[in-house]
């Protein structure tokens, strides 16, 4: 039977209460950040990658956004420990919904921007090291470009708040 | 989709106690509330109000009471002032649709403030679709209304100005005197209505020394029950209904009258009622020992609304800085505090609360707060449960956030 989908599981609720691989990794070979505390949804990834075989050796995050954002974060960076470069590219957030035990439509975007910042990781990793590997396409992912479409949004709704309420609340520097 | 709320359910298997703050969005219905309603479900004046029966007298005389007794309440002259309606929401809808469509001919112009309910913003795509102009008067840092800009909003065309009389979300105690004075001087025509749903029960309303022509007032969040709520209007006033069906004795709102839920918002507003300035002293006490305790103990907080006398007794809206509402919401409510916060998240949207940006709060302190609500249920040790906590889950959810900022 069809019911409205209820936000969360018991998987997002531990893995919101007890994340793993949280916090910021100082050695990172690579970081990236996507989303933007103006849409309340932020993440961070780190990275750990060994140059020979290049293969992602650790890997954390930090998160500012809600309890789904925290274990979308926390699940990825599970899933692509101990993987390659190349594996953990193909990871897409409809694998995160499914490892997290499903994920409403509300809260897709918490999976795509992790996806997002991960995909950003390895793009910069590849732009320090100097070489485009083949199989990394030119074109931005539908991740990437809903991180970035996110931020735009962002940035709109910054200015608008700055400006709007800056005034607002400061009445008594109007004429 | 496989989850399931009894999983969820595991994870407030050990919580030691448990405090609901959360009433802007729903609240229990007090056990001397229920008991004077059950009998009206099942052996009691359940006639239709408007039938001419025994059953039906009944109800009709406990339907009447309520009104009159309600009416008494907020200065109001007669039982036929009270409109009941199934909510908040639908007297704010019958106030605002039910003066445009009696001035459907006229059109004209709605000026409401930019911190109303949902129930009266949304409703302006709808006005303007029938062709009225709609204005948003801004308000200051602590939510006031611009009385400047009220005034120069309302001219010959407006033919309603609605403000809500105490905020929602920030408890902000709206100066309607002084808006109804401006009002009236511009066009002693446009009627005022005013979204009661946080004041009813808590702030002393006297509508006749007022001059407002409509009021909506709310059960619930005085812990009578859902389902039921009412509109004062002023007689006189030209207003249509917006649903159509049987009228009984409610002519603004057709259909069964519920009498059960009428009883019990009548009886939780006998009981904010009883020991009225002793019960708001009691909330406001602890409103401020919340507010105090909280930007005592944890530091980059933001008090939303004013302090003291201007904030509704039961109101507290603080922001955490550095850390995401509904995340926050939810590391509480495994300790067994329920509120509410203005983040997107909870609202299911990427922009936070529309009161949190009308006053001004840049992004970070608008998707960090969390709207509490006491109660006269409450006590002094569940306000010290929630002081006791909540600087733990603030810790904790901060140990998430990226350090560097943004």
């Amino acid at each position: 039977m069809s019911r409205v989908p209820l936000p969360y599981g018991a998987k997002i609720l531990e893995l919101f209460r007890n994340p793993k691989n949280l916090g910021r990794m100082e050695d990172a070979t690579v970081s990236a950040v996507a989303g933007s505390p103006a849409c309340g949804d932020m993440i961070a990834i780190y990275l750990k990658i060994d140059d020979d075989t290049e293969v992602i050796r650790e890997a954390t995050f930090e998160s500012y956004g809600c309890a789904a954002n925290i274990a979308a974060s926390s699940i990825l960076t599970e899933m692509i420990k101990g993987k390659p470069i190349k594996e953990a590219w193909k990871v897409s957030w409809r694998d995160i919904a499914e490892e997290l035990g499903g994920l409403p439509s509300v809260k897709y975007h918490c999976g795509i921007l992790a996806v997002g910042a991960l995909k950003r990781a390895i793009r910069e990793y590849y732009r320090m090291r100097g070489f485009h590997p083949d199989w990394l396409p030119e074109e931005l992912t539908r991740e990437e470009k809903q991180a970035l479409e996110e931020e735009e949004l962002a940035k709109v709704l910054t200015r608008k708040i700055g400006m709007g309420g800056g005034k607002k609340s400061d009445r008594s520097g109007e004429d | 989709m496989a989850n399931s709320v009894k999983d969820l359910m595991d994870f407030y298997k050990d919580v030691e106690r448990e405090v609901y703050l959360d009433i802007e969005n729903s609240a229990p219905v007090a056990s001397d509330v229920l008991e004077e309603m059950l009998p009206y479900f099942t052996t009691r004046a359940y006639g239709n109000p408007g039938v001419t029966h025994k059953l039906g007298w009944e109800a009709y005389e406990t339907v009447m009471d309520a009104a009159e007794t309600i009416a008494k309440y907020i200065g109001a002259s007669t039982a036929e002032e009270i409109n009941f309606t199934p909510g908040d929401t639908e007297a704010n809808n019958l106030a605002l649709l039910g003066v445009a469509l009696a001035s459907r001919r006229d059109k004209g112009k709605v000026v409401i403030s930019e911190i109303e309910h949902l129930s009266i913003i949304n409703i302006v795509p709808l006005l303007k679709r029938m062709g009225f102009e709609v204005v948003k008067i801004p308000v200051d840092g602590e939510g006031f209304i611009d009385l400047d800009a009220l005034s120069d909003a309302v001219d010959k065309d407006t033919i309603l100005v609605s403000i809500n009389m105490a905020n929602h979300e920030i408890g902000t105690i709206e100066p309607l005197k002084e808006a109804v004075e401006i009002v009236r001087d511009r066009n002693p025509d446009a009627y005022i209505h005013s979204d009661a749903s946080d004041a009813y029960g808590r702030i002393p309303i006297d509508v006749s020394s007022l001059g407002i022509d409509l009021m909506t007032l709310s059960s619930y969040k005085i812990l009578g029950p859902r389902g039921v709520g009412a509109l004062y209007v002023r007689e006189g006033v030209r207003i249509e209904r917006i649903i159509e069906g049987q009228v009984g004795t409610q002519r603004l709102w057709p259909g069964i009258e519920n009498t059960p839920l009428i009883v019990g918002f009548r009886k939780a507003s006998d009981l904010m009622f009883k020991d009225f300035e002793k019960l708001r002293g009691y909330l406001g006490s602890l409103r401020d020992r919340l507010i105090k305790g909280i930007l005592d103990s944890v530091d980059d907080t933001i008090l939303n609304g004013p302090q003291g006398d201007k904030r509704a007794p039961d109101n507290i809206n603080i922001s955490f800085l550095r850390s995401e509402g509904e995340a926050l919401t939810i590391e509480l409510s495994l300790y067994g505090v329920y509120a509410s916060s203005g983040s997107a998240c909870t609202r299911r949207m990427l922009t936070p609360s529309h009161v949190m940006t009308a006053i001004g709060r840049e992004y970070e302190a608008a998707h960090g707060s969390i709207l509490m609500k006491v109660t006269r249920l409450h006590t002094m040790d569940d306000i010290d449960y929630v002081l006791e906590v909540l600087p733990k889950a603030v810790e904790r959810i901060r140990s998430i956030t990226p350090s560097g900022g943004d």
